[in-house]
């Protein structure tokens, strides 16, 4: 009884908190500036189902992909073993689908072990990729710290979750033997159980065993639910939405500003009243971004979503140069001062100030003016994150608002507005090739 | 044989309208190696009797490193007044070799009133040969050489055109070999996002470097490409490595307009 009493408590606290923490996430999100996309539903459907769900983009690299799966599968599947722990924590029955499912229930616990077998070996050769084998993603300047101890605590973690289920599935299947003859059948636990507990006769101890086992389980996936949202492994729930918003455009277009088209508009018409007082309705706005709430909600969604993977980075043409930017860390600046922001704006309300700002404390002009905008980063992400238009907002507010510049551009800038081309050639003499041998 | 190149204005004095516009860029305009790409061009579209014409003195930048470079301002001024000339001569259909042109006015010129059908010329030249306009048919001229196609950025990735410049060298009877990095994966050659026009920030390697190391390891004898702006940066980096004898960087129409003997 005050186990069921424990477990409720447990069960409604971690579920409030993971409801709290998922608030506040979305809070954060909606910081951003609006853009709309709900546009074309069913191709964002198809995406979501596509990149997300069947994980597409991930199989241009097999090996990683295919280790993925396997923990991807696991997750999703084992979802339906923790309906049953929630149902037997609340109700205080053992196994509450076993009797009403009979076979279909062994052949469904067995699919969970399999799959739970192939994630373990999956979380085991990415600790080892990330901490042996040092891959140049997995181990690169940005990863320093808190992001590489995240990484490894989430494969951690996993690995102990996987090891409560046997836990308690192998104590299982020896005191069903005992008492039977005759165990569950389930595929693997059948012949780990006996391993591990094997020389056990007493059925007490047993159950004491898969107890812990049970208790681990639920502990760790509660405790694991809180963690997410505080982590890069969030990527778990936010790829989905964040592949149903997808940019659905061309990648070479660029988001056109409606607040330079109305003051270009007003400098081509001759009809226009240059000392025309500016509306006073109007908000006040900023040409480009330089802290994360002039970016977009989605920009925000992206970098929630982000698992730091690295595949932009190590595609991205400045960074494989040995420039300073990496499309990565653009993603994880984002995310960190948007926690800030967030933090700030809940407790001194939305106009609080803090004297800092994405661009310049996070990000710097010099990785800013690295991007040659080939779209390789946005071409690579596994769920469609686009840290492009990330970088040119910041460039925009870099031009417009600080005139600040690489002094090349200016004279290239120059150029065009005197004579409609980005080098030193007269207007007039643009035909000339035509009679030229 | 002397290029035919009629502009809009000659063309509405004479009462005409041509099936499609011909957008040089500031590049085909200017640049000396890119002007050869245009005439290439040239002679495709009147060997085909392609009715084009060109804006003449009447074109101006696009605005797209403008707009790469944070200034939307310059970007939309140069668009408004393009838009004006195109919608004043009832432009329909626009084709350009000019990857950069292509995105921004295929892209970005709708929002801001000019709705044109744009293609890339290597499109365009596609159509030409797939309609019987342009025939190829026991060229030798490439017979067995080696051809590695370099995807400029904004053809590829940033507006999925990957086949047409492949088709076009298949026509050959050359061997297109792939680089490690191709199509979607392609690697870019350094000068997109404005990079052009200013100096690389500090790293310890140039883009067309990484990009030629790429070409030279699948040991071809042409680099070929479809953006005025690739091939300035392969050209550089052949000439690197001292490379200019034994490989030719060449626009696809270049290699079209030689193996039509043009």
């Amino acid at each position: 009884m005050i186990a069921h009493l424990i477990f409720v408590i447990l069960l409604i606290t971690s579920f409030g908190l993971f409801g709290y923490n998922v608030w506040k996430v979305r809070y954060n999100i909606l910081l951003g500036q609006d853009t709309n996309r709900t546009d074309n539903r069913s191709e964002r459907w198809k995406t979501m189902f596509l990149v997300a769900f069947g994980q597409k983009k991930m199989f241009t690299r097999p090996i990683p992909a295919l280790l993925h799966l396997a923990i991807y599968a696991a997750f999703v599947i084992t979802q339906i073993e923790l309906i049953e722990i929630i149902a037997d924590g609340i109700s205080g029955s053992h196994r509450f689908f076993h009797h009403s499912l009979g076979a279909f229930y062994t052949f469904m616990i067995s699919f969970i072990e399999i799959l739970s077998v192939a994630a373990f070996i999956a979380t085991v050769a990415f600790l080892w990729r990330r901490n042996m084998l040092k891959l140049p993603r997995l181990s690169m300047q940005e990863l320093k710290g808190w992001p590489m101890k995240d990484a490894n605590l989430i494969l951690i973690m996993e690995i102990i979750l996987i090891c409560f289920i046997f836990m308690m599935n192998g104590a299982d299947e020896v005191a069903q033997q005992l008492k039977s003859n005759n165990g569950y059948g389930f595929t693997i636990s059948q012949f780990v159980g006996p391993m591990l507990f094997g020389k056990i006769n007493s059925l007490e101890t047993l159950h004491i065993i898969e107890q812990i086992g049970w208790w681990g389980h639920v502990i760790m996936v509660f405790t694991f639910m809180n963690y997410l949202p505080y982590s890069k492994h969030f990527h778990i729930f936010l790829a989905f939405p964040n592949t149903y918003y997808s940019n659905l455009e061309k990648k070479g277009k660029f988001s056109n500003m409606e607040s330079v088209t109305n003051e270009v508009k007003l400098m081509l018409d001759p009809n226009a009243d240059p000392y025309a007082a500016p509306d006073p309705n109007a908000a006040p706005t900023r040409f480009g971004a330089k802290d994360v709430t002039d970016l977009t909600w989605k920009n925000l969604l992206d970098a929630y979503t982000c698992t730091e993977c690295g595949r932009c980075t190590s595609s991205c043409p400045a960074n494989l140069t040995g420039k300073k930017l990496s499309p990565r860390k653009i993603m994880m600046d984002t995310r960190d001062r948007l926690t800030e922001v967030g933090e700030n704006c809940r407790k001194h309300g939305k106009d609080y100030s803090d004297g800092k700002s994405l661009l310049g404390d996070y990000i710097t002009e010099e990785e800013i003016w690295a991007c040659t905008s080939c779209n390789a980063c946005v071409q690579e992400c596994p769920v469609n994150i686009d840290p492009l238009s990330i970088i040119v907002d910041l460039r925009r507010f870099l031009v417009m608002e600080e005139s600040k510049i690489p002094t090349e551009l200016t004279g290239m800038l120059t150029n065009i507005e005197n004579n409609g081309a980005p080098w030193q050639f007269s207007p007039s003499d643009r035909l000339n090739w035509a009679n030229e041998e | 044989m002397s290029l035919k190149v009629p502009t809009m204005a000659e063309m509405m004095a004479q009462g005409e309208t041509p099936d499609v516009l011909f957008w040089v860029g500031c590049s085909g305009s200017f640049d000396d190696r890119a002007k050869k790409i245009t005439k290439a061009v040239v002679k495709i579209l009147n060997h085909c009797q392609v009715k084009f014409a060109v804006l003449g003195t009447e074109e101006s930048c696009t605005g797209d490193p403008a707009k790469r470079a944070g200034n939307e301002f310059t970007f939309q001024m140069q668009a408004m007044m393009n838009i004006q000339v195109l919608n004043g001569y009832e432009v329909k259909r626009i084709v350009t070799a000019c990857p950069h042109c292509f995105n921004t006015l295929k892209n970005e010129y709708p929002e801001l009133g000019g709705n044109y059908e744009v293609i890339h010329h290597t499109q365009l030249i596609q159509d030409l040969i797939n309609t019987g306009k342009l025939k190829l048919e026991g060229n030798q001229t490439f017979k067995g050489k080696k051809i590695t196609f370099h995807d400029p950025c904004y053809l590829g990735r940033a507006n999925d055109v990957y086949e047409a410049p492949r088709a076009l060298i298949e026509k050959l009877d050359a061997e297109l070999v792939e680089m490690k990095r191709c199509k979607t994966n392609g690697l870019c050659c350094g000068a997109g996002g404005a990079q052009m026009f200013k100096e690389a920030e500090k790293g310890n390697k140039e883009v067309n470097i990484e990009r030629t190391e790429d070409a030279l390891a699948v040991y071809p004898s042409i680099i070929a490409t479809g953006c005025p702006f690739c091939n300035t940066m392969m050209t550089d980096g052949i000439k690197n490595f001292d490379k200019e004898q034994e490989i030719k960087v060449l626009d696809v129409a270049e290699l079209i307009a030689n193996a039509a003997e043009l």
